[in-house]
């Protein structure tokens, strides 16, 4: 193979690339926070002892799990307008479809980590005289917190990759001013050799993030 | 014993779908007695100490404290609040035989959680009461400790010391030494006895014969749900009259020597 690598042309193009890197944190920590609140609310109701709660939260966790991510951003980009009769931008489509995948899988974990938390612990403070929600503050979620950690830093890190699907209904984060610089530049190769290793060093840098969090929150373990 | 019951249960029953566990229970605590339930694995004895303060929900029967009927009657249902099951709990302490201790606070934090939590206490009116319970477990030392690096006796002495610090009317043990490696059990009987010779109220569930012949005001053999015998620890343990009862307590004597 003789080809002759040459970044010069991307790195005349870095601030695009930059801006797209920006863009792509900027979905990413928007869609975890409201993924967290969906999640959460998902995560109570099927705890919850009432079947009009569960069943929903149910269907609503396995319809994402059993439907591909890509099928969300279209449905909400091209779909939900039309049902609405309104227009959304692409930015509000990728963070509804990624905060909605991301809050059905964030239940599981965080259903999954109150429900490992062993029985007994549930009597100890039910024996002091403790009420369930005072249980539940005081016992029960700080020791499923320090349990939900890996897989939820692990879902986080899925949630991050799969926003470079929202560079298909045109939002610019870095997978789409990839795209772009490569139309000007023609250099695919270095484009997306570049673009690789920024998502990397994101990546990489986020679990060191998440390592140091992972840390403290496990501590006592 | 005379003297005003503090507890009395009429016609406890508890059925777990079929299995009819507990068929019919009268029984009656007065302040100061010791009663040691003994009986074999699976006859009840948890699932008995566990109606007594709500952790299990009864099928049928009634529970009294103090003379009040515990569970609000409506239109011939009981309902029982939550906040009148905090109550009760709080006044009836229970050791586990898991010890059951919280492993995310230290030692002194888990003395300290019902003190808050529950009784409202200020933390540093908790901590004195804390500290005072520990030091009478022998534990002084361990304030700062994680539960998980206690072996299994100061585990247990903690999760008593946890229970004394709500001042419960009535003590309950289940079982408190028979995940104890058998070197750690003294430690712990050491502070039941003490306990005992303050003349506290308990009830403890126990396969520790000896102990229990000499801790006991009253022995109680549960078998097939029903309090098979009952009596005082020479009568039950050393002449007992059901041919059930001098079964099992020679198969539990089978190794003794
Ligand atoms: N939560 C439960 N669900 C179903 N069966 C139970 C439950 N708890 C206890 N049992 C059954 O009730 C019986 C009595 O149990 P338990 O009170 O734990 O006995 P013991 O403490 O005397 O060993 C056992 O047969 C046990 O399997
Ligand atoms: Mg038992």
């Amino acid at each position: 193979m003789d080809y002759s690598w040459d970044f010069g042309p991307v790195f005349e193009h870095f601030d695009m690339l930059a801006l797209g890197m920006l863009n792509t944190v900027k979905i990413a920590v928007v869609s975890i926070v409201l993924g967290v609140l969906v999640g959460l609310v998902l995560a109570m109701m099927r705890l919850s002892t009432r079947k009009w709660l569960t069943i929903p939260a149910l269907v609503f966790i396995e319809f994402y799990r059993n439907t591909p991510p890509i099928v969300h951003f279209f449905w909400f980009f091209y779909a939900l307008p039309v049902m609405l009769a309104i227009s959304l931008d692409p930015y509000f489509a990728a963070v509804l479809a990624l905060s909605t995948q991301s809050g059905a899988f964030y239940a599981e974990v965080f259903r999954g980590g109150i429900v490992s938390i062993e029985r007994g612990q549930w009597e100890g403070g039910r024996a002091l005289g403790m009420t369930h929600s005072a249980l539940m503050r005081r016992v029960i979620v700080p020791q499923a917190i320090s349990r939900m950690v890996p897989p939820f830093i692990e879902r986080s890190f899925e949630l991050l990759k799969t926003t470079a699907l929202a560079s298909t209904l045109a939002y610019a984060d870095l997978l789409y001013q990839a795209m772009l610089v490569n139309a000007e530049t023609f250099r695919p190769l270095e484009v997306y050799t570049t673009i690789a290793l920024m998502y990397l060093v994101l990546l990489v840098t986020a679990s060191q993030l998440a390592r140091l969090a992972e840390a403290r929150l496990t501590a006592y373990q | 014993m005379t003297g005003k019951p503090i507890l009395e249960i009429k016609g406890l029953h508890k059925r777990f779908g079929d299995h009819h566990v507990l068929k019919g229970i009268d029984f009656t605590v007065e302040p100061g007695e010791r009663i040691a339930i003994i009986g074999g694995s699976g006859s009840g004895k948890s699932t008995f100490l566990r109606c007594m303060n709500f952790m299990e929900t009864l099928s049928e029967g009634e529970i009294w404290l103090d003379g009040t009927r515990i569970g609000v009657e409506k239109k011939g249902t009981v309902t029982y609040p939550e906040k009148q099951l905090c109550q009760v709990r709080e006044r009836l302490g229970m050791v586990f035989q898991q010890f059951n201790l919280f492993p995310h606070m230290s030692v002194l934090d888990n003395v300290m959680e019902g003190l808050v939590t529950v009784k409202g206490m200020s933390k540093a009116e908790a901590r004195k009461t804390a500290e005072a319970e520990l030091a009478k477990v022998g534990l002084s030392e361990k304030h700062d400790a994680w539960p998980g690096l206690l072996s299994g006796g100061q585990q247990q002495r903690v999760a008593i010391a946890r229970a004394l610090s709500m001042q419960p009317e009535i003590l309950l043990f289940d079982e408190p030494t028979s995940s104890l490696d058998p070197e750690l059990v003294g430690e712990v009987l050491r502070v039941i006895k003490q306990l005992a010779e303050e003349g506290r109220t308990m009830l403890l569930v126990t396969h520790e014969l000896g102990f229990a012949y000499h801790f006991a005001t009253k022995v109680i053999f549960l078998a097939e749900g029903v309090f098979h015998e009952v009596g005082t620890p020479d009568e039950v343990l050393k002449h007992p009259k059901q041919a059930r009862t001098q079964d099992f307590l020679r198969r539990f004597g089978e190794f003794a020597f």
